[in-house]
């Protein structure tokens, strides 16, 4: 494996010096880090990465290869990864090529060797920012130029960018339910954890209004996790309240999540760091029971909003670290959603009940 | 649910003294789980017979009985005191029995007291193999396939039903004790018969073996709200087929893809729920098909073990506190996470590094032993390394181990011999993971290496990247050659200095130099449960060599404490009690205390116990760097054993202080001939002796000082290849075996003083006064090591006459040597006469001893006056004991079949109990006496 000096520089001036990983090259995006230990290709290929640079805390990355099916969408949706130890030799007798093969064929720009604990640490002080990686030039002042080309986060819309152009469908015609979704960067294993319950799913592309989702007469909506700023999404915004007036079933992660929320007027913010890795604990309020969620996410629904609004909508799941609002439930309709990831991979399926959920909910709605 | 308000008391019931298998972890999980219940407010009374553990220290605990670990010592204790409740989990596999047994006799429920945090339903599930097999069959997880036997015809049928190779595993015993492989059908009679006899139900488990598949543990918290959380994920490098206590293993997993790993972490959740009702720690072993990612449940303990030790080190998640907790009925999410302070309890702890954990053994001191490594626990300790890359953590756990190795070889050690290499590989013995190296050395292809050890091949290429940069690192000649930024990469794959000289065949001080004036210098990262998501308040680091470093040193002055590194013979839990005291001692003193040591095993290695730790191989390389840091006002070595000690010349050559006695007094009383010299000036009888550099000299010193001599190599611990001889011949043998196992060193020549009885004592000197703490004779006859001895406190035969000699020898050898803090000297006594054999300018075996008989909190007395900032006379000593005490030494033999069990100068038990009576009629005391020439080799 061929490598060659790379630096990272973030939007605040601050500089790493590395090896290059992947393709030689430059790229640029906001800067976040997961704390996964395992699942990389996972969360490489999750849509709600798009435009993002990743910053890897585990030590090594690439140990077991990567494979074919391990992937959440079709390809590499990350803008570029920063990791300590790129770990082109692999172990994995049912994996199909190494990371670096793979960054090569996706053509995925990277950064090694260097101090991502150091990085982690700055970025949790200074909150997200932009930043940019080269392994093709080391000139500050060029790479500088180029960083302020990039787009602030904040109130940029991406999911259109991710969603499919055109609706298709998975699971089986005999299906017991039929599970409309709306595709803002949809994870597979959302849609592979509908269907292993007898659902099936249309996956409609993000902009499609609440007329032609309703045309295909499903048992249940659903709205997709994504990448972004939901707050400019202004087309899901009015699907989903239209979803609501006619009290269907309805289920958010993550994006969708947000969009419900605005969708009753629960403003979202901007978090200072956002939650990204396995091991985010949560706990389920209604129950009382507890779960390790996983999560990627840098906006939040606002709690002040919920409390004002208490007569609308509850809080069913709450974030035991930091107390954020991790799940609702609209009052007097069949909506909820959650802000982390039920379907996980990577991550534990602790929450995989949701999906009962929400099926239990469409069959009782159906009767 | 919250906290349980009706438990006020609560009795936990320690591991007793140390054996294979059951080690100093449970030192730190009882200390931890105490202190923890302390908090809540309830009161705490302890039981353990071992009295060199802190749990049983009144630092610790409200009430401290250093009672045998019977029932009927559970029932004294419950006579005396109102326990609501007690907690058996903390203290390994004797706690549960005994627990189980007191239960089984009705005494819980006679004293109205309850056990908490366990589920003895749960227990006998788990230790009873067909019911566990059941079990798991039922809630669907998979099993390696295996019937049970009750006597030699089952266990004949079923070998027959399962063919070779397959795995004997006899019920209810400790650390894999009676187990084996047989891998042909002549050796499975005699395996089977050793199976049955090892279990006390006659009962074995015949399974298939599937050697060679992938190994993890999972270390879990379950709450009363069955909530459960994976606190730790480990990979064994080494293979199914070696003991998890005698594996290299890896923390996080290092080849788990996200489906492997989520798959384990369902069974193991689905498995914990389905053990009735417990809450606490946990963990279970999986095995991994690394063809088909399948996976067979081995085993689960539903109680804190060894690994748990482990984990909380590896995480920074104090397992055994936040069990203790849940054990009083809290749940996950009421509690906090101790590192951040102000996140959850009810989360999974993430890695920003990697740990490697590096079992020690002893095998030189079982003669006869088979040191091949397989399922039964032979390790007599172990050390964990941090570092930022696989091979940075592997390299420092080498460099921990102090066996003499520089790192994972490049230190002139390496062997050569293919043959010989080859068949260490296949049947691995305590040096595989040198032989892994050396044959990829010599250029043996990495899948032969694979074949024939089953290391999965990704750590192998890990390995293979030493060799590659070390032909790289050979085309130099001077460190100036080596560039910038390759010097920089061989320090961040874990080379010590020692390691680069040795490969450009030059001395380590240039290596040092350059590396210094290239400014690539140890950084310092936090461990805190979180990869800095969160800001930690722990102050809890390891070394590295990134950018960015964590620990900023404070302006007060501050003390180091070395620890004494990994458990082994002759130096074990003792020293982490001296340990931990020195550093509460500093804290009181006003200084910050500052704590290195690399065993995860102990209470000195707890965040939480000393002002910073630095988890780091207690390896002049990484303290240098430390101190350079730090600049800490002086170095305590008096209390870590002696790694600690041989440390001291080092410091002493590099201007670095050195609290308490001074380098010349300390070398004073390890050089043999100065020390005679000494001797001889002040007057005090010792055996004649002599040294030698060769066979020639040594039979010309034995037949001066006339047969029976004791001989020995200089400088070792624990009376290493120490010996008895009596005749030229024997003793031609034993110099020859010194000369060619220890090169460079001396024989020593002692004439032996048969029939002699042996008395020791431990001593504080300010040098203004002197103290003598305590007084023990040995039962045994002078032969058997001190270490393997009976002592008894206060003497029971000795002459007034003799133990005033013992006093004013041990005046004089104190102000002579200039001692300042502890002094142990060792006397032999012949007749009316006493001679001194050694002096040991430390903290000894004995001390933790002497101070629970007496309960005098000596170790602290001894370090504020090390420090200076206290004289003895600022203190009293109210020596409390009424009869007397007697430290009883503990031995593993049961661990190595045929090995030799005679005892003799070499040191070869592993742990100790204390035992009081009141009087020399005592029962216990009379059969110790009847036996006390019973093992001696002569």
């Amino acid at each position: 494996m061929q490598q060659v000096p790379a630096v990272l520089l973030l939007e605040d001036g601050t500089v790493f010096y590395g090896k290059s990983a992947g393709k030689i090259g430059t790229t640029a995006g906001e800067i976040c880090f997961n704390t996964g230990m395992t699942g990389y290709q996972e969360v490489f290929t999750d849509p709600s990465y798009f435009g993002q640079l990743l910053v890897a805390t585990n030590a090594h990355i690439g140990n077991y290869g990567t494979k074919k099916t391990d992937t959440e969408s079709s390809n590499i949706k990350i803008a570029g990864l920063i990791c300590k130890n790129f770990t082109h030799q692999f172990s994995r007798q049912v994996a199909d090529e190494s990371i670096q093969e793979y960054f090569e064929n996706e053509e995925l720009v990277g950064i090694c060797n260097v101090d991502t604990r150091a990085i982690v640490r700055h970025i949790r002080d200074k909150g997200a920012m932009n930043a940019i990686i080269s392994s093709k030039t080391l000139d500050l002042e060029e790479l500088k130029h180029e960083l302020k080309q990039v787009p602030n986060m904040d109130g940029l819309e991406l999911a259109s960018k991710v969603s499919t152009k055109t609706a298709y469908i998975v699971g089986d015609d005999d299906s017991k339910y039929k599970v409309a979704a709306l595709d803002f960067g949809i994870k597979q294993n959302i849609l592979d954890c509908f269907v292993t319950r007898g659902c099936q799913v249309k996956v409609f592309p993000a902009k499609t209004n609440y007329e032609t989702l309703k045309a295909w007469n499903p048992d249940g909506y659903f709205l997709s996790n994504g990448p972004g700023d939901p707050a400019p999404m202004d087309y899901a915004i009015q699907t989903a309240k239209e979803i609501l007036a006619n009290d269907h079933p309805l289920f958010g992660i993550c994006l969708g999540h947000q969009l419900l929320a605005l969708a009753i007027g629960i403003p979202t913010y901007k978090m200072h760091n956002g939650h990204r890795g396995i091991n985010h604990p949560v706990k389920n309020l209604i129950t009382g029971s507890c779960e390790i969620t996983s999560q990627n996410h840098g906006f939040g629904v606002s709690p002040d909003a919920i409390l004002a609004n208490s007569d609308k909508v509850e809080v069913t799941h709450r974030n035991l670290n930091d107390e954020t609002i991790e799940g609702i439930r609209v009052k007097g309709k069949n909506a909820f959603s959650v802000q982390y990831h039920p379907e996980a991979s990577p991550g534990p399926h602790d929450a995989r009940y949701l999906f009962d959920f929400f099926i239990e909910m469409m069959e009782k709605h159906k009767k | 649910m919250p906290k349980d308000t009706s438990i006020k008391s609560v009795l936990i019931i320690g591991s007793g003294p140390i054996i294979i298998g059951q080690a100093c972890e449970f030192d730190y999980s009882g200390t931890q789980a105490s202190r923890s219940l302390r908090e809540e407010g309830i009161e705490v009374t302890l039981i353990n017979s071992n009295p060199a553990t802190i749990m049983t220290d009144p630092v610790t605990a409200d009430y401290i009985h250093l009672l045998p670990l019977t029932v009927e010592s559970i029932i004294q204790v419950l006579e005396e005191r109102q326990i609501d409740a007690v907690l058996p989990t903390m203290g390994g596999q004797t706690a549960l029995n005994l627990a189980i047994e007191a239960g089984k006799r009705g005494v819980w429920e006679k004293y109205n007291t309850r056990l908490i945090g366990v589920d003895l339903d749960a227990i006998e599930v788990t230790e009873n193999r067909e019911a566990f097999r059941q079990l798991m069959v039922k809630i669907g997880l998979n099993v390696a396939p295996s019937f049970i036997a009750n006597s030699f015809l089952e266990g004949k049928e079923a070998a027959q039903k399962i063919g070779y190779p397959l795995v004997i595993r006899p019920s209810y015993t400790l650390g894999g004790h009676g187990g084996g492989f047989v891998h042909k059908e002549d050796e499975f009679d005699e395996k089977l018969r050793r199976g049955l006899n090892a279990s006390p139900t006659h009962e074995v488990l015949v399974e298939k073996a599937v050697l060679g598949w992938k190994e993890f543990e999972l270390e879990l918290l379950r709450d009363a709200n069955n909530n459960v959380v994976i606190i730790c994920t480990v990979e064994n490098l080494d293979p199914m087929g070696i003991h998890t206590g005698d594996s290299i293993t890896v923390a996080p997993a290092m080849t788990l893809s996200d489906t492997a790993y989520q798959q384990m972490r369902n069974e193991a959740i689905h498995a914990m729920r389905s053990l009735g009702n417990f809450a606490g720690g946990c963990n279970i072993q999986f095995s991994q098909n690394p063809e088909t990612e399948e996976l067979i449940v081995i085993e689960i303990n539903p109680r804190v073990s060894r690994s748990s030790a482990l984990a909380s080190k590896a995480t920074g998640y104090p397992i055994a506190k936040i069990a203790a907790k849940l054990a009083l009925g809290y749940t996950l999410d009421e509690l906090k996470n101790q590192i951040t302070k102000t996140t959850s309890a009810y989360f999974e702890p993430t890695l920003d590094y990697v740990i490697v954990k590096m079992p020690r053994w002893n095998f030189e001191k079982f003669w006869g032993a088979e040191d091949r490594l397989g399922l039964q626990m032979k390790s007599v300790g172990e050390v964990m390394a941090i570092g930022r890359t696989f091979l940075e953590a592997m390299q420092k756990a080498c460099q921990s181990q102090e066996n003499n190795r520089a790192g994972l070889g490049a230190d002139m050690k390496e062997w050569i011999r293919t043959d010989d290499i080859l068949d260490r590989l296949e049947r691995a013995g305590a040096d595989r993971i040198y032989r892994v190296k050396d044959a990829l050395r010599l250029g043996i292809p990495e899948k032969t290496v694979h074949k024939l050890t089953r290391i999965d091949p990704w750590f192998i290429k890990q390995i293979k990247r030493l060799v590659k940069v070390e032909d790289q690192i050979q085309r130099y000649n001077v460190p100036e050659d080596i560039p910038a930024d390759f010097f920089r990469e061989i320090k961040t794959m874990g080379y010590s200095d020692a390691q680069i000289a040795w490969l450009l065949r030059i001395d380590e001080a240039p290596v040092t130099k350059q590396r210094k004036k290239l400014g690539i210098r140890r950084t310092y990262k936090v461990v805190d449960t979180c990869a800095a998501e969160f800001e930690a308040k722990t102050p809890y680091f390891y070394s590295t060599f990134d950018t960015e470093n964590e620990s900023i040193p404070s302006d007060k002055k501050k003390i180091m404490v070395l620890g004494s590194g990994p458990n082994r013979i002759g130096q074990g839990i003792e020293f982490d009690y001296c340990c931990v005291h020195g550093i509460l001692a500093i804290k009181e003193a006003g200084y910050e205390a500052i704590m290195v040591n690399c065993n995860p095993e102990t209470v000195s290695t707890d965040f939480d116990v000393a002002d910073k730790l630095y988890f780091e191989p207690v390896y002049w390389e990484h303290l240098e760097e430390i101190i350079d840091l730090e600049k800490p006002e002086g170095i305590i070595v008096q209390l870590g054993g002696q790694t600690a000690l041989k440390l001291a010349e080092t410091f002493h050559k590099k201007g670095i202080k050195i609290i308490g006695s001074s380098f010349e007094s300390l070398d004073l009383a390890e050089d043999r001939g100065a020390f005679s010299d000494l001797l001889k000036e002040l007057e005090i009888p010792y055996p004649k002796y002599g040294a030698a550099d060769d066979a020639d000299e040594a039979l010309a010193i034995a037949n001066r000082v006339t047969y029976p001599v004791l001989v020995r190599p200089s400088y070792v611990l624990g009376g290493q290849r120490m010996r008895i001889v009596i005749n030229d011949e024997e003793l031609e043998r034993q110099v020859l075996t010194i000369f060619k196992h220890m090169p460079n060193n001396k024989v020593l020549v002692d004439q032996f003083l048969e029939r002699a009885k042996e008395a020791e004592v431990d001593a504080i000197c300010d040098g203004e006064e002197v103290h003598i703490m305590g007084i023990m004779e040995h039962i045994e006859p002078a032969g058997v090591h001190s270490g393997d001895s009976s002592a008894v406190l206060p003497t029971y035969s000795l002459s007034e006459n003799v133990l005033n000699q013992m006093k004013e020898y041990t005046n004089k050898l104190a102000f002579a040597l200039k001692i300042k803090g502890l002094i142990n000297i060792q006397f032999a006594i012949k007749g009316e006469k006493v001679y001194v054999i050694e002096a040991n300018p430390r903290a000894s075996r004995t001390t933790p001893f002497i101070a629970k008989a007496y309960q005098i909190p000596y170790l602290n007395i001894a370090t504020k006056v090390m420090m200076g900032t206290h004289k003895l006379k600022d203190f009293t000593f109210d020596k409390k004991l009424e009869g007397y005490a007697i430290k009883v030494p503990v031995f593993s033999f049961n661990k190595f079949p045929n090995v030799d069990k005679s005892l003799g100068p070499e040191m070869k038990s592993t742990g100790e109990a204390i035992y009081f009576i009141k009087d020399l009629t005592d029962p216990f005391f009379r059969e110790l006496d009847k036996q006390r020439s019973m093992f001696l080799t002569r």
